[in-house]
């Protein structure tokens, strides 16, 4: 066994484990779904740990209307494909007064479609866990996270008061009016997260795979135009056409794409070996102020 | 095989550089992105030099105090490893947060600063070593910083090594390898790069260590694997869980503890196919020969070398949360995937981290470390801490808020769960209470001094003894007459007090009696253990809900009297809290006619069965 493979064994334990102990402490945990590399890694690794049963919770995916087609069409094959609960939600008042991101900026727009809905969502479902994809490498305010995250009622972060996490004991205990946050890829990066798709076959994305697209230039990043007719241009704006593809998928306003040829997996794993900027910085989300990712966090972004 | 996969520890005391040297060695093994450069473009020291802490330090909180807070965990690579890294923070106050990283380290690599150290080392660098060394870190490097300031001086480092090496042969649990390394984190000298400045230092650089490090292998212990989750599918039923030791392929035969059933290994079963054979560390899922009921919490292993069962146990703790630790309290208690009930036995000693002394304490408080003795409400499989740290080590869980609140090292069995059998006799509860027509159960009334828990008690069980019921009456003051005379009214006492009262009744409701237990118990968490002690149903608990201004004008004794003067320490209601049941089965109000809340009390008894009882657990497990 060479090196990264024996890494990835090690990474795909880890996971596998934290989705069992999840599973056996909890009353109701769901998966939430993304649709990108974390997530489809993240389902994968759920079906192995409990195969031969089927994954004992739902899946849910925050809808914010604003998600690129391919990824909802990719949505739908793949849950079918696996036979997973998968349940769509969309924060209704934002949808009612039509919160875009052009309309409301990107941090407001986030927060309602995004942050607000997600506690909605956990809400009305009574889900006491909710498993995702984020890793400690993403960024400096997740480097302290813990892989089960306690959330204070009303499902706010509080960092200063974490559960002290030791070995591989996991405290799956609640409090009154308490849920948790679940990180199985927490030690993961994202070089680990592409070589895992490529060692295993994984299907992802086709965004994330270089070709020929419409796109804007803004804040030093390409945004794809991937619904002409929803996009507000600005004066002088025009689409044209780029070799692109996305390191992280998000809603496509605020998605930023980068100039690449990497049509392949095996391709990506060879552009990030290069890579000179970490992942987050196509996001516009996370550059809106310092240490914003933490202030969305408190709020109960996950 | 080596581990491609390194886990490290970065301790040290505030301002000795820990976060400069790990931004330093991120940037020297070539593990930064260019916007992460960018940032060091701009961050600087005030000497001009790049300011590579500023990389680290992730909360909001961090970055306006200058300090690290909490353990931050992050992992980078090289050409030979994975490093997954956990940095500590250096405050005393955050010695939990030190533990925590401690835990699953494969090294400890201790900052210390050679300017500061030079008149001796600092108590805190004391500290971390004996943390380090306590939670099993097998090595420690220890990198003496700030060699710039002092002029690269060799005496100046090699009198700092000889004093720190000097303080090593105190400590209890010991390193494997100790190596002590001049460098300078901000210039980069001996993190990656030989210092040309320190040419008389011949050992290795911070990076060569780390890359050539080796922790133990844990493939060479015996089988063993604790069972996570069952999977059930059609015709179906395996064990889930990995193996954290030895390895096991198809056919061979497992022991599962503590339930001591056998059986064969039929299949590993897996998504991609079935496995010939698991290894540790690997995740699988085990499908026996027979369909044994056995589920979580059950630990499968070797038939020919299982670990040894207990149910009382000596252990060193490191307390991580409030409230203190104090002997007789009951917490929820985690090891690999047993879950138990643990009642403190004794607190037997608090070790002072600096003189390495151990003391006597009646409490331990966040941070502290100490010894205790602790009895389960059933036997265990475990191997002691220092032989395996996945078998040995143990959490402890505030049963109500659900909050870790200790971490403990397994050090030996104090009682084999063998020697010590429960005799079942022909004759028991069934029997009892048929024959005196009633339904056993304990009428536990909780309240202030003065709220009439007694004088309802008596009238109650006047009222039962008159309807032919067989009751007897267990009250506060008369047991600290007999029983419980050796115990004062500190907290500890107090809940010792209540334990063996609840123990008395719980022996009484087994002969098939009615027992009405009269008892101030003021802490829910004592209350909520003695539930724990019966069948569901027996335990009902009655809160005399008597308003605090009420009772002390009633004082009956002269007791709120004197503690409203100061003179009466640890009083219920005016020197010592009292915690009001959230759910009490039956609340009644005590400035009622003591006659009319025993009629209640029998009219609640007789009439329906009290209601459902409320699990001690906020979200219900209890498998």
């Amino acid at each position: 066994m060479d090196d990264t493979t024996h890494i990835l064994a090690l990474l795909e334990a880890e996971a596998i484990h934290i989705f069992r102990e999840t599973a056996a402490g909890f009353e109701k945990p769901v998966l939430l779904y993304s649709i990108g590399k974390d997530s489809t890694v993240l389902l994968h690794l759920a079906r192995k740990a409990f195969y031969p049963a089927p994954i004992p919770f739902p899946v849910l995916h925050v809808d914010t209307t604003w998600k690129f087609r391919e990824m909802i069409s990719f949505r739908e094959r793949k849950t079918r494909e696996y036979g997973v609960e998968l349940l769509v939600y969309t924060n209704p008042a934002g949808k009612e007064q039509n919160v875009t991101p052009f309309t409301y900026g990107s941090a407001r727009y986030t927060d309602i479609m995004k942050t607000e809905a997600l506690r909605q969502a956990l809400d009305k479902y009574g889900f006491d866990a909710a498993i995702g994809g984020a890793r400690r490498d993403e960024e400096k305010s997740r480097a302290k996270e813990r892989i089960f995250s306690v959330r204070s009622p009303g499902h706010r972060w509080d960092a200063r008061s974490q559960r002290p996490e030791l070995w591989r004991l996991y405290n799956t205990r609640l409090g009154p009016g308490e849920t948790m946050r679940v990180f199985p890829l927490s030690n993961w990066t994202e070089l680990d997260v592409w070589e895992y798709i490529l060692a295993g076959g994984l299907e992802v994305v086709p965004l994330y795979f270089a070709k020929e697209r419409p796109v804007v230039r803004r804040s030093g990043t390409w945004i794809m135009v991937d619904d002409p007719e929803r996009m507000v241009f600005e004066p002088g704006e025009a689409p044209a056409m780029k070799m692109v593809r996305f390191r992280t998928l998000g809603c496509w306003p605020l998605s930023g794409a980068i100039e690449s040829s990497a049509a392949s997996v095996g391709e990506i794993v060879g552009e990030i070996r290069q890579a000179r900027h970490s992942e987050r910085q196509g996001r516009l989300i996370d550059s809106d102020q310092a240490g914003s990712m933490e202030r969305k966090k408190q709020e109960g972004y996950f | 095989m080596t581990s491609p996969i390194l886990r490290v520890l970065s301790c040290g005391s505030v301002d000795d550089g820990k976060s400069t040297l790990i931004g330093r060695l991120l940037h020297d093994c070539d593990a930064l992105f260019e916007d992460q450069l960018a940032l060091l473009e701009r961050e600087r020291t005030p000497e001009g030099l790049p300011d590579f802490s500023r990389l680290l330090d992730g909360l909001l909180a961090e970055r306006e105090q200058g300090i690290t807070i909490d353990v931050a965990y992050r992992t980078f690579r090289t050409a030979g490893r994975r490093y997954l890294l956990a940095d500590a923070p250096g405050h005393e106050r955050y010695t939990r947060n030190m533990a925590t990283g401690a835990s699953r380290a494969d090294v400890a690599l201790l900052l210390l600063d050679i300017t500061r150290a030079a008149g001796g080392l600092l108590p805190q660098t004391i500290r971390h070593t004996v943390i380090a060394s306590l939670m099993g870190v097998p090595d420690i490097i220890v990198a003496v910083n700030k060699m710039d300031c002092c002029g690269y001086d060799r005496l100046a480092f090699g009198k700092v090594e000889a004093e720190y090496r000097s303080r090593l042969a105190n400590l209890q649990e010991k390193f494997r390898s100790v190596r002590c390394v001049p460098v300078s984190a901000l210039r980069g000298d001996n993190v990656r790069r030989r210092s040309e400045n320190m040419p008389w230092y011949e050992g290795e650089t911070i990076f060569d260590l780390l890359e050539t490090l080796e922790p133990p292998a844990a493939g060479e212990r015996p089988f063993c694997l604790p069972v996570q989750w069952v999977a059930r599918a059609a015709n179906f039923r395996g064990l889930a869980g990995t193996v954290l030791s030895g390895s096991v392929e198809a056919g061979k035969e497992v022991l599962l503890l503590p339930s001591g059933q056998k059986s064969r290994v039929r299949r590993l079963v897996a998504l991609e196919g079935d496995l010939q054979k698991a290894e540790a560390e690997k995740a699988v899922c085990l499908r026996l020969e027979d369909d044994l009921d056995v589920g979580r919490g059950e630990l499968a292993v070797d038939p020919e070398a299982p670990p040894e069962t207990a149910d009382q146990l000596a252990a060193r703790v490191v307390w991580l949360n409030d409230p203190p630790l104090v002997a007789g309290r009951t917490f929820v208690f985690r090891l690999g995937t047993c879950e138990r009930l643990a009642t403190i036995g004794e607190l037997s000693a608090k070790l002072d981290v600096h003189t390495l002394r151990e003391q006597a304490a009646r409490e331990l408080k966040p941070n502290d470390v100490g010894r205790i003795k602790l009895s389960l409400d059933r036997p265990v499989p475990f191997v002691p801490y220092r032989e395996s740290r996945d078998l040995g080590a143990f959490l402890l869980v505030d049963r109500l808020g659900g909050n870790t609140v200790g971490a403990g090292m397994i050090e030996l069995a104090l009682r084999r769960s063998h020697t010590v059998f429960w005799h079942d006799f022909d004759l028991d509860q069934t029997a009892y209470a048929a024959q005196k027509g009633q339904k056993p159960r304990t009428l536990w009334f909780t309240g202030l001094s003065a709220s009439g828990k007694s004088t309802v008690a008596n009238l109650t069980a006047r009222l039962l003894h008159a309807r032919g019921r067989h009751v007897y009456i267990l009250d506060g003051d008369n047991l600290r007459h007999g029983l419980n005379r050796d115990l004062g009214f500190a907290e500890s006492d107090r809940a010792e007090n209540v334990r063996r009262a609840a123990e008395v009744a719980r022996l009484m409701v087994d002969a098939g009696l009615i027992v009405l237990a009269a008892f101030i118990s003021p802490y829910r968490e004592d209350r909520a253990a003695i539930r724990d002690r019966f069948r569901p149903g027996e335990f009902v608990e009655i809160f005399v809900d008597t308003p605090l201004s009420v009772c002390a004008q009633r004082d009956p004794k002269g007791l709120y009297a004197r503690a409203l003067d100061g003179k009466l320490p640890n009083f219920t209601g005016v020197t010592a809290p009292f915690e009001p049941p959230e759910n009490p089965d039956l609340r009644l109000d005590g400035q009622l006619p003591p006659e009319r809340l025993a009629e209640t009390v029998v009219d609640f008894l007789e009439g329906d069965n009290p209601r459902k009882i409320l699990t001690p657990f906020p979200n219900g497990k209890t498998k």
